[in-house]
């Protein structure tokens, strides 16, 4: 029963159904921008764009969060001590997330869910959450996820995976929440040997509709020092504007900023989406600022995306080619230009 | 076009052996169709990698504040006005720069273009002539350059630069007559209600990239005030409130100094259409003062001179 | 689910001013819960960070040594905004603190070995911990010789100043206090930048270990002087700074290289460092 083929007209009742009793989330159209937001009516659901403005990496990491709150009242008695927030932990589903955007949070995995350390409610949301992805048909020309690990109908942290078949929709579960989703809806019939057949083929034809490619493989050999002591990073850097466009579209990119709000005589500790773009992210209490420049902080960025996180956890580039970024540069600063110039001409 | 893109390479070249300059700042050809990306260019080599088109729309004045060595700059018309105010407001000096100066036809907003699109990606663009040649897998189409004009250059009435050492072409006919303050007037005719909600909604998107402060050429402060915390002037989430007291007073920070090149609502990856503020403010300056921003270098900036007879009604 | 960004509600004990220019001050900190007082279990050489609540955290080396019970120290210097309401704060006030974070000096490596101890204005805090933990009778017996080389720009700078002529006066361990200047005619320590202290008075580099923290031009100066005594720089220790948030190399911030130094560090050897981005 994990192979299941519905109507395309039925997906909105499915989703309805499952609003009754859950959140649901999917990407919605909001003027010229798209975004994953809570429904609040199935219809909402807009599936019919490449890929969200913004990646759904807010599902998982708000851009503002509270954290703890406080009194600052002398006069009561738990005055500064801090209390964690209760957050709402209760199951979610995410309609129509494509491959590259959930590949991008099991890389997020490695830094929020380690051995030493885990963010509660990074944890807790990623446990509660049900990722339904839908496979790409049709690439963007800046995709380039199969170069980096990944692929437009890729299984990676997805629980189930929908291809478009035209007139119909087959669901596949991935995973242990993925089977209970489908089994739970109980939608469909289950999908033929030919069914399975089209699909396949739609998958081969979206890998080979990938026209971008980045060359990765000596990224993880060379010299960290050589990189970084590299010439091209002044010609990378010169356009940057050093603003957030970049990380805060990315869905691997994932700094974050801690602060107390203060409001009268009680207060929140909260955070907020950060950027090494940024020039206070490393400034020093002394002053002393060690990215002081624009060039230190470019080429921050991409040394980590491509080469410190490569180094770090074994586990490929810190990107996983959605090519949001490319888009929405204000200065066309293109990472797959990087990518080629870090990893040097093939030998 | 081309013959834009000869003489500035020409002209680059000339003045790069002959030393007149350390480097030259214009745009190269961007690795996607409708971008273009700003580049600094020191070697006379490299002089052929300079690019122009309806995609130019980077104000590269932006790059100039602090900078310490020659530079030739390829300037619009907005452009060279955001250089005379940065001259008048020291943060580089008039010798330093040689303005290569580009009559301007008025850039092509990408976005408008790719929404008339529907979806459909393009691969290549021919632009030549006021026509926009737009071509990929399975499809061929013809788009009027006049008809998907940024939003600030379909009424711009200064598209000459009014500085420069040097023209790459005959100036162009000025839109002296164009309407530049209906979106203001639609404005200033909602009721303070309507206005207040309108403006919550329009800022609502905003993600707090600062996209737009740090393509604009007139925001150089080493410090700014969003970033200060001694005192902490606002907060740095996206609560609505905070976010729209940057917005405002961004814009007000802007007053008498906004040339409206549009470069912050280029640069929002959420569109957020911010101009609204920084037009109504140009229209109180020019309505209370008489004043345009940066078309001078003899006329200073009226917010900071004082005259016995300015406006002082709203002193009560 | 323990939560890492929690911090441990701790009342100021007492507030000791330690410099005469009144930028440094050591607060004493005792655990409102004793199950948080068990679970602070830290080492020499690591931080925490302290939290205040409606101002922020920093973060700031452990000054007091695991050997001394029931309370924690920390002498924190006056910069910026949360450390400026933290100097206002009186003995009675709470405030938080998370930890231990980091990692410690290499303990390990040290047994039975030499150690010297370098440091330069108040990056002595970790350093304190360090020397009081090896002199704990339970300890001292594990280590070598002892030798401490500390400056200041004037005695009136000095941190820890009563302990350390304590020290000073004490056989199993060598003390060299020095100052870059002085007009003081009862002074009686030495006179000198701590760089040409070492080259006067450092041991001999056998079977040793050195642990140098300071400001960066001490660093920059001390650094070719103790290669040229034969330190390799697998036996040199440093322990560094950066702008940290989170303290559990999550948000990003404090990194070099692929290190956080919240969580990979903040001490590295100077061999470590040499194979890692300069970039700090």
């Amino acid at each position: 029963m994990s192979k299941r083929v519905i109507d395309k007209t039925e997906l909105p009742d499915l989703i309805g159904r499952l609003m009754e009793s859950n959140r649901v989330y999917a990407p919605v159209r909001q003027n010229d921008m798209t975004s994953f937001k809570l429904l609040t009516a199935a219809e909402q659901a807009d599936f019919n764009l490449s890929n969200t403005t913004l990646s759904p990496k807010s599902l998982m990491l708000p851009q503002s969060e509270w954290l703890f709150d406080f009194t600052l009242d002398k006069a009561k008695k738990e005055t500064s001590f801090l209390s964690e927030i209760p957050h709402d932990y209760s199951p979610r589903f995410v309609f129509g997330i494509r491959p590259c955007d959930a590949k991008a949070f099991q890389l997020l995995d490695l830094n929020f869910h380690s051995p030493q350390y885990r963010d509660p409610w990074w944890v807790n949301r990623r446990q509660t959450t049900t990722l339904v992805g839908l496979g790409c048909n049709n690439p963007c020309t800046t995709c380039f996820c199969t170069s980096v690990g990944n692929g437009p109908f890729a299984a990676d942290g997805l629980d189930v995976l929908i291809t478009d078949l035209g007139d119909e929709l087959l669901l596949e579960a991935l995973t242990h929440k993925g089977f209970e989703l489908l089994a739970q809806t109980g939608v469909g019939a289950e999908a033929s040997a030919a069914t399975l057949e089209a699909a396949l083929a739609i998958h081969h034809r979206a890998k080979q509709a990938i026209k971008s490619e980045v060359p990765t493989e000596r990224l993880k050999d060379r010299s960290l020092i050589d990189l970084f002591n590299a010439d091209f990073w002044e010609e990378v850097q010169f356009a940057c504007i050093n603003c957030g466009v970049c990380t805060f579209v990315c869905p691997t990119c994932w700094c974050f900023d801690i602060q107390d709000e203060v409001s009268k005589n009680s207060g929140v500790r909260l955070r907020n989406w950060d950027a090494c773009m940024f020039p206070l992210f490393t400034l020093h209490g002394s002053g002393h600022n060690p990215r002081a420049q624009k060039l230190q902080r470019v080429r921050q960025r991409f040394m980590h995306k491509l080469k410190y996180f490569v180094d770090k956890y074994d586990n490929g580039v810190a990107c996983v080619g959605c090519g949001r970024c490319v888009q929405q540069c204000p200065v066309n600063i293109d990472i797959r230009w990087v990518f080629q110039l870090m990893n040097g001409l093939a030998d | 076009m081309n013959s834009y893109i000869n003489r500035m390479i020409q002209i680059s070249l000339r003045l790069l052996v002959e030393g007149r300059v350390d480097a030259i700042l214009g745009f190269q050809r961007g690795t996607l169709p409708m971008m273009s990306q700003p580049i600094l260019i020191r070697q006379p080599e490299q002089v052929d990698q300079l690019h122009w088109d309806s995609f130019c729309a980077n104000n590269v004045a932006n790059y100039l504040p602090k900078r310490r060595e020659k530079v030739a700059v390829v300037a619009k018309g907005c452009d060279s006005r955001n250089i005379v105010l940065q001259i008048q407001e020291n943060q580089i000096k008039r010798e330093q720069l040689y303005i290569i100066g580009v009559p301007c036809h008025g850039m092509v907003d990408r976005r408008k273009v790719l929404a008339d699109l529907n979806g459909r990606e393009v691969l290549e663009v021919r632009d030549k002539d006021g026509i926009l040649c737009l071509a990929a897998e399975g499809f061929e189409e013809v788009f009027l350059h006049s008809e998907y004009l940024q939003d600030n250059c379909a009424i711009c009435r200064h598209r000459n630069p009014v500085i420069y050492d040097e023209l790459v072409a005959e100036p162009v006919t000025e839109q002296t007559e164009v309407e530049r303050f209906s979106d203001v007037l639609a404005l200033e005719a909602m009721t303070d209600i309507e206005r207040w909600q309108h403006f919550q909604e329009l800022l609502s998107p905003c993600i707090r990239c600062y996209a737009c402060r740090n393509s604009c050429p007139m925001c150089y402060c080493p410090t700014c005030f969003v970033d200060e915390s001694t005192p902490q002037w606002l907060g740095r989430s996206i609560d609505p409130t905070d976010t729209q007291t940057y917005h405002f007073l961004r814009a007000y920070h802007l007053a008498g100094r906004c040339t409206d090149c549009g470069n912050c609502e280029l640069a929002c990856p959420v569109g957020i259409k911010m101009r609204q503020l920084t037009k109504k403010l140009e229209k109180d300056i020019l309505e209370l003062y008489g004043y345009e921003a940066g078309l001078s270098l003899d006329e200073p900036p009226p917010l900071d001179t004082y005259r016995p007879d300015d406006p002082q009604e709203f002193i009560k | 689910m323990e939560n890492p960004y929690f911090p441990y509600p701790v009342r100021i004990d007492s507030v000791a001013v330690e410099t005469e220019d009144r930028n440094l001050k050591t607060f004493k900190l005792v655990f409102e819960k004793p199950e948080h007082q068990g679970k602070f279990v830290h080492r020499a050489g690591q931080f925490a960070e302290l939290s205040i609540a409606g101002k922020g955290e920093i973060p700031i080396g452990i000054a007091s040594s695991p050997t001394e019970k029931g309370y924690l120290l920390f002498t924190v210097n006056k910069v910026g905004l949360v450390t400026t309401a933290l100097h206002r704060m009186v003995a009675g006030d709470i405030i938080g603190v998370r930890g231990p974070l980091g990692n410690c000096y290499p303990w390990d490596k040290l047994e039975g070995m030499n150690v010297v101890i370098i440091g330069g204005g108040f990056a002595f805090t970790t350093l304190r911990a360090s020397i009081v933990y090896m002199l704990h009778p339970g300890n001292r017996s594990r280590f070598g010789d002892i030798t401490v080389i500390y400056g200041a720009r004037t005695p009136g700078m000095l941190l820890y100043k009563e302990e350390l002529t304590a020290w000073e006066r004490r056989d199993d361990i060598l003390v060299h206090i020095t100052v870059d200047a002085t007009d003081n005619p009862d002074w009686k320590y030495n006179v000198g930048f701590v760089p040409t202290i070492t080259q006067e008075k450092a041991p001999s580099a056998k079977d040793s270990y050195v642990i140098v923290c300071g400001p960066p031009v001490m660093i920059k100066f001390t650094l070719p002087i103790l290669s040229e005594l034969g330190y390799p720089p697998e036996r040199i220790i440093m322990s560094l700074e950066m702008r940290m948030k989170c303290g559990i190399g999550m948000c990003g911030r404090c990194n070099i290289g692929t290190e956080y130094v919240c969580k990979d560090g903040p001490v590295f050897t100077l061999a470590q460092l040499s194979q890692m981005v300069a970039e700090y």
